[in-house]
Parts: structure tokens; C-alpha cells; sequence
């Protein structure tokens, strides 16, 4: 068990091509670390630096504080599963379970008391004399496991395991892989590019694009204060709506209707220097049925009216799409590169709104119905940087890795405005 | 083939073309098995069955050191070459298959080159460095320049099949605490077998049935191979032709090769790579 530091790791290709640039994590012992972004990020090239898989370009890595820049990865201490297992065709699965304790001359009789450990909590005793090939593909992934485990290493890397599984298995088996952690303790570093596994597995998240960190913090965090767009727009599912925005009279004039500023928010605006035109993030769960607003809420919030469009229900929420005329769409590399990853065929239809109401609302395809906005959850980002402007005075910059948890309540912007809210109130008109 | 539905009429057309194909490539081979077991006085019978069936000829080339010799010495020859060239293929191979490196490019060109070069053109300076080094009428003035001509033939079939292999296997073994030499002999090698048995005969073919080499290097029994041989047979009198025993001697040094494929035919299996990687 170590802890794992990167220190301005960056890779550079042969060919000149930069696929990590400066990344610098601190990732704690025992702790369970996602790298998470969109294909081509640079996450696995990340994991593949840390297995010595790939040579580092520039920068320091250490594993249970030894830089190991030059290290072989035999001599790395550490274990790895990859995205599609990589087990050995020609052994048996305890074979394959023991070939890193073979390889490190042990003891037959410690290799098999460990294969069979291995395989007890894995539920894989009775497949332990077949071949890969006679496994089915949650099986397999189990002996990649297995694999890893048997060795006791100092780390796991783990590289997309569950993205080969079907969604039932991979569900089941990602609340596996959270319960291995806690139960081994080891520190673990995951890599995937589905924010939902990120989210629900990681003690910490690092988000990455275009080989840059772009924030590494907890799931709530990343999820409350994204730092920029990206994050903004990465983390959640249905993603985050993305409105255009200008500043007129004191006002945040949106397409949904007029929102007041806070006091906070318009200082931070000030200091931050910010433009006219901004970009309004709003997640679906911060709409409601306005009907189903208590009294208490409304002041909170905006009503406006809608058409539904499509309804999706899920039972225990109703997803509700509408549209708005945007006389000016969104625009930003970040939500250019977000739409794309998430094989969206118009990036640019940016006036398609996701809001996600309670089960007993009553509304229907087609209806005309008064919606309601949360403005405490706001987000406000500039286009042309994509940062979170509501954040702005916690100025962290995208690049340095923010610190864990400890902050993480005090900065979500729900909670500042909450408390600013009760003086607010009188200026919140309900439309 | 099997989802294009035949006609009757073009079954019964590939049919008989096969068979047309099948005997014509059949007829010369059975002939020298007939041949083998026609008597000296019976050879110019036009007969295409020996009428008097007679094991005279193999009798004859199998009791005489001048046939057994040399077919041990064919033996001898390729199974070294055919060892050295895939031990040595194997490694190219996987560098080609692998590996960036500067003049790779040049290394395959060249391979390539070597295949296609005409041996003729190479006979007369190959003579003259195998004198000069001593080498002439021995094993290893036969094994090297088979092993030459072997190592393109082998480089291309096994960088196919080490393409094949998944590198995230080698990355495995890596993580795994491999050496490169481990992860080539425990896990790459292994499943690169089917490949390498190809490889292996194709090799083992290409020095049995050379007669270029074996005849142009070759002066005395101690390391002439079983085809150069055959050319050395002489008749019961200055004035008969041995064709009886020519043919008993071409279908023994047949035989192997038979054997020889359809014993490793079998272990030639697809698909051995399956269940590696997510099926």
C-alpha cells in the first residue's frame, strides 16, 4: 500500500503530440482516485504512466515516496486490469491468477493459498481449472481481478474494467469493485470515461481534457462547484442545461426569463472582470412543476412557461424536454468537445432543455405548463475561458489540484446563496 | 461459399473441374509409384500398372550407404536449419511485429529481397566463400545458406501471427513483474505456437526439397542431401538408366513430407488466441 504522487507528469509522443500536460495528482494511501474524461483525454496514457507501461516525458512520479520515473514495472509494486482483461489464453485461471507469484519465485504452497483466497472472495473456486476461453465476460473480469489482488501489490490500476460488461453486470459489479477497496484498503487508481462510475466510485475525481487536469475533488464537489464548463457539463446525467446569458440592469437576462443577481454573485462578476454575454448553467433537478412548489421555495425561484416537447418517466422522476427560441446560441469549445464525446449529432442545438420534475406532476407532450427555476444552484461561466464565475473567489485555478473534501461544502454555491437568500428574497420576481 | 447458393449446374461445373485438376496433379505421382515398383526389364512397359509387382528398387537404394547417408543428412540438415531460422524468425518477427525502430523498414525490404533473389546468381560467389572458409561438403555449408533463405519466409509468417497477439497480454506480463524475455518465452511464444509450426514446415520443405544448394556443395556422400543424391545413381551397367530405383528414392524422401503435414496439420488450429481478450 503507497500513496502516489505526480508532480507536473507530462507525456509528449515521438511525433510531437501532447497527450498529458503537467498533470499533478496527490492521491492519498488507501485512497480510491477516478481519472475521468472523454476519449482521447489522456486518462489511460495517465494510468499507463503510472504502470511504467509508458515512459514520462517530463515530471516526477512516486509511489510510496521513490520516484519511480525509471522504474521497470516489474519494479513498481503494483497490479493492473485492463479494459479487456489481457488474461493469458493458453493458462488456466489459476494460472493466470498465479503468474505474478511465479514470476517472484513463491513458494508453491503460498501461490496456491493465495490463488485460492483470491478465488473464494471472488466467487471463482469452482471455475479455477478452465481456460479464459470457457468464461463467460463477467467471469473473466473477475479472474483479471483476481489477478490483481492475489499479488498484494501497493497499488491497483485499473483501466475501464467494467466498460466490456453488459449494463445489468456492470452495475452489480462496480458496487464489487467499490467493496473490494474498502475491504483490501489499497490505494486504487480507475480509470473511466462514464461520469456515473466516477461519481459512484471514487473517493476523489480527477477530471481531464485534452490532457490538462481540469479539477480533482470529490464526487460532490465536482458536482456542486465544477470549476469550469467542462466539469460543468461532464459530471451529471442528463447533463447540465447551458443557457445563454447577458447582464443588463442588474439582471441576468436568459431566455427563461429575467433572474435577479445576488449581491455575491454580482461582485464576483465585478471582480472577475466578466463580459456582457455569459453562459447560465442550470442542472435539471433545480426545475420543478411550478405547481408543486411549496410557497416556502417559490421566492427561490423563477416561473416561466414551457412546452413539453418529450417526457420520459421514470417513475421516480419525470424527465421533461422543452425548448426555448435562443435569439443567440452557446458557444465554447468545451461544450463543442462535451457534444461531440457524447455523440450528440447537432452541437450546437443548445435550446433543448432537460428538467427533471417530481413523479406526481401531471404534465403532458404537447401541454403549455408553468415551470419553476431554482436560482440558488445557479452557475454562471464565462464563454470565452469556461470558467465557473460563480466560484470565482475561491479562484482556484483549473490546473492545481483543488484540496478534498474539507472545503468542499463551505464553496457549493447552493449553500452560499441559501444563506444570502432570506435579505434576497423581496428582489426575486415571480413571473 | 455457404450462404451463396449453387446451382446443380454449378456444382456439377466446379465438380468436374476439381476432379480435371485432381487427376492431372495425381497422374504424374502415381506413375512414379508405379514406376517404383516396376523390375529394370519392365520400365519401358507402357503399361501404366507394373504387371509384375517387385520391392527390387527399394531393396536396392535401401541397402546402399549411398542413399541412406544422404537421406540422414537431409534429415539432419533440416531439422538444424529449421530450428536456427525460427528461433531466429521468432525474434525478428516480434521486433518487426512490436517494435519502432530506426531502419525497419530497410530490415523488411531486404527480407523481402533475400525471398525473391534468384539462388542461381548466388551459386558461384556462395562456392567460392564456402571454400575459402572451409565450409564446402559440410552440414554447416548447407544449414547456413538454408537458413538464409528460411529467416524472410519465417520473419513475414510470424509477424503476422505475433499482429495478431494482443499487446495488452505483454503489457499484463509486464505489470505482472515479466522481463521482456519473459514475456516473450511464457506468454508470447506460447500462443504464438500454431504460427511457428507453420513457419517450421514451410522451412523444413524449403531444404528437403532443395537440390540447387545440395548438389553445388556438396562432393561426397559424408553431407550430400537425398535429392542431390538421386542425381548420382548409377545403373546396373554404364548403359541402363536407373529409373526404377530414381523413382523408389523420390517416393521415399515423399513420404516425410506426407507424414509430416498431416501430423502437424492437425495442430495447426485457429483460434488458439480465443478468450484472451473480451470474446
Amino acid at each position: 500500500m503507497a500513496a502516489i504522487v505526480l508532480d507536473q507528469v507530462t507525456k509528449r509522443f515521438p511525433d510531437g503530440a501532447l497527450a498529458v500536460d503537467k498533470i499533478s495528482l496527490d492521491i492519498k494511501d488507501g485512497e480510491f482516485v477516478i481519472l475521468v474524461g472523454p476519449s482521447g483525454c489522456g486518462k489511460s496514457t495517465t494510468l499507463n504512466m503510472i504502470a511504467g507501461l509508458e515512459d514520462i516525458t517530463e515530471g516526477e512520479l512516486l509511489i510510496g515516496g521513490q520516484v519511480v520515473n525509471s522504474k521497470s514495472p516489474k519494479d513498481r509494486d503494483i497490479a493492473m486490469v485492463f479494459q479487456s482483461y489481457a488474461l493469458y489464453p493458453h493458462m488456466t485461471v489459476r494460472e493466470n491468477m498465479g503468474f505474478a507469484l511465479k514470476l517472484a519465485k513463491t513458494p508453491q504452497a503460498t501461490i496456491d493459498e493465495k490463488v485460492n483466497e483470491a478465488a473464494r472472495i471472488l466467487d471463482l473456486t469452482q471455475h479455477l481449472d478452465r481456460k479464459p476461453a470457457n468464461l463467460s465476460g463477467g467471469q473473466r473480469q473477475r479472474v483479471a481481478m483476481g489477478r490483481a489482488i492475489v499479488r498484494d501489490p501497493a497499488a491497483f490500476l485499473m483501466d475501464e474494467p467494467l466498460s466490456n460488461l453488459d449494463a445489468k453486470l456492470r452495475v452489480q459489479t462496480r458496487t464489487e469493485v467499490s467493496r473490494l477497496q474498502r475491504r483490501l484498503g489499497t490505494t486504487m487508481v480507475y480509470v473511466t470515461h462514464d461520469q456515473t462510475e466516477a461519481m459512484t466510485l471514487g473517493d476523489r475525481v480527477a477530471v481531464m481534457r485534452a490532457g490538462q487536469l481540469q479539477q480533482f475533488a470529490t464526487p460532490k464537489e465536482l458536482y456542486d462547484s465544477p470549476l469550469n464548463l467542462f466539469v460543468a457539463g461532464f459530471m451529471g446525467s442528463p447533463a447540465m442545461n447551458f443557457l445563454p446569458g447577458t447582464v443588463e440592469e442588474g439582471q441576468l437576462r436568459t431566455p427563461l426569463g429575467d433572474l435577479p443577481l445576488t449581491n455575491q454573485l454580482r461582485q464576483e462578476l465585478e471582480k472577475a472582470g466578466a463580459p456582457r454575454d455569459l453562459i447560465v448553467g442550470i442542472r435539471p433537478e433545480n426545475f420543478e412543476d411550478a405547481s408543486l412548489v411549496s410557497a416556502d421555495a417559490r421566492p427561490h425561484g423563477i416561473t416561466f412557461p414551457a412546452t413539453v416537447d418529450v417526457i420520459e418517466s421514470l417513475g421516480s422522476d419525470v424527465f421533461v424536454h422543452f425548448t426555448k427560441n435562443l435569439e443567440r446560441g452557446v458557444d465554447s469549445a468545451e461544450l463543442r468537445e462535451l457534444a461531440q464525446d457524447s455523440g450528440r449529432a447537432n452541437p450546437d442545438g443548445g435550446d433543448e432543455i432537460v428538467a427533471r420534475l417530481d413523479a406526481a406532476t401531471h404534465v403532458r407532450e404537447g401541454e403549455d405548463v408553468q415551470l419553476w427555476a431554482d436560482v440558488r444552484s445557479l452557475h454562471v461561466f464565462d464563454p470565452a475561458t469556461g470558467r465557473n464565475l460563480a466560484l470565482s473567489g475561491r479562484a482556484a485555478a483549473p490546473s492545481s489540484a483543488a484540496t478534498p473534501a474539507a472545503d468542499a461544502p463551505a464553496s457549493a454555491p447552493g449553500t452560499d446563496t441559501s444563506a444570502d437568500s432570506p435579505a434576497e428574497s423581496p428582489d426575486l420576481p415571480a413571473q | 461459399m455457404a450462404a451463396v447458393t449453387t446451382t446443380p449446374r454449378q456444382k456439377i461445373s466446379w465438380g468436374t473441374t476439381n476432379v480435371v485438376v485432381v487427376v492431372l496433379a495425381l497422374i504424374p505421382v502415381l506413375w512414379l509409384v508405379s514406376l517404383s515398383f516396376k523390375t529394370p526389364a519392365a520400365i519401358l512397359d507402357p503399361s501404366y500398372w507394373p504387371k509384375a509387382w517387385t520391392w527390387s528398387n527399394y531393396s536396392q537404394i535401401l541397402s546402399t550407404s549411398q542413399f541412406i547417408r544422404p537421406l540422414i543428412n537431409s534429415i539432419g540438415i533440416g531439422v538444424i536449419a529449421t530450428f536456427i531460422a525460427v528461433v531466429l524468425a521468432s525474434m525478428a518477427a516480434y521486433a518487426v511485429a512490436r517494435l519502432q525502430f530506426p531502419g525497419k523498414s530497410v530490415l523488411i525490404g531486404m527480407a523481402l529481397l533475400i525471398a525473391v533473389f534468384p539462388q542461381i546468381a548466388l551459386i558461384t560467389p556462395l562456392f567460392s566463400i564456402e571454400r575459402g572458409l572451409g565450409l564446402f561438403n559440410t552440414w554447416p555449408g548447407l544449414i547456413i545458406p538454408y537458413v538464409a533463405f528460411g529467416l524472410p519466409l519465417g520473419i513475414y509468417t510470424l509477424s503476422a501471427f505475433f499482429r495478431e497477439i494482443p499487446w495488452e497480454l505483454e503489457k499484463a506480463a509486464k505489470v505482472d513483474g515479466a522481463t521482456p524475455f519473459q514475456a516473450f518465452v511464457k506468454v508470447i511464444a506460447p500462443l504464438a505456437a500454431p504460427g511457428m509450426v507453420t513457419t517450421a514446415i514451410l522451412v523444413f520443405f524449403a531444404c528437403w526439397n532443395d537440390f540447387l544448394f545440395a548438389i553445388s556443395f556438396t562432393s561426397t556422400i559424408s553431407s550430400r542431401t537425398a535429392p542431390a543424391s538421386i542425381a548420382y545413381f548409377s545403373g546396373s551397367s554404364q548403359f541402363t538408366v536407373p529409373t526404377g530405383p530414381i523413382a523408389a528414392a523420390a517416393v521415399v524422401i515423399t513420404i516425410p513430407i506426407i507424414i509430416f503435414v498431416l501430423f502437424f496439420q492437425r495442430r495447426i488450429v485457429a483460434g488458439l488466441t480465443s478468450g484472451a481478450v473480451k470474446g
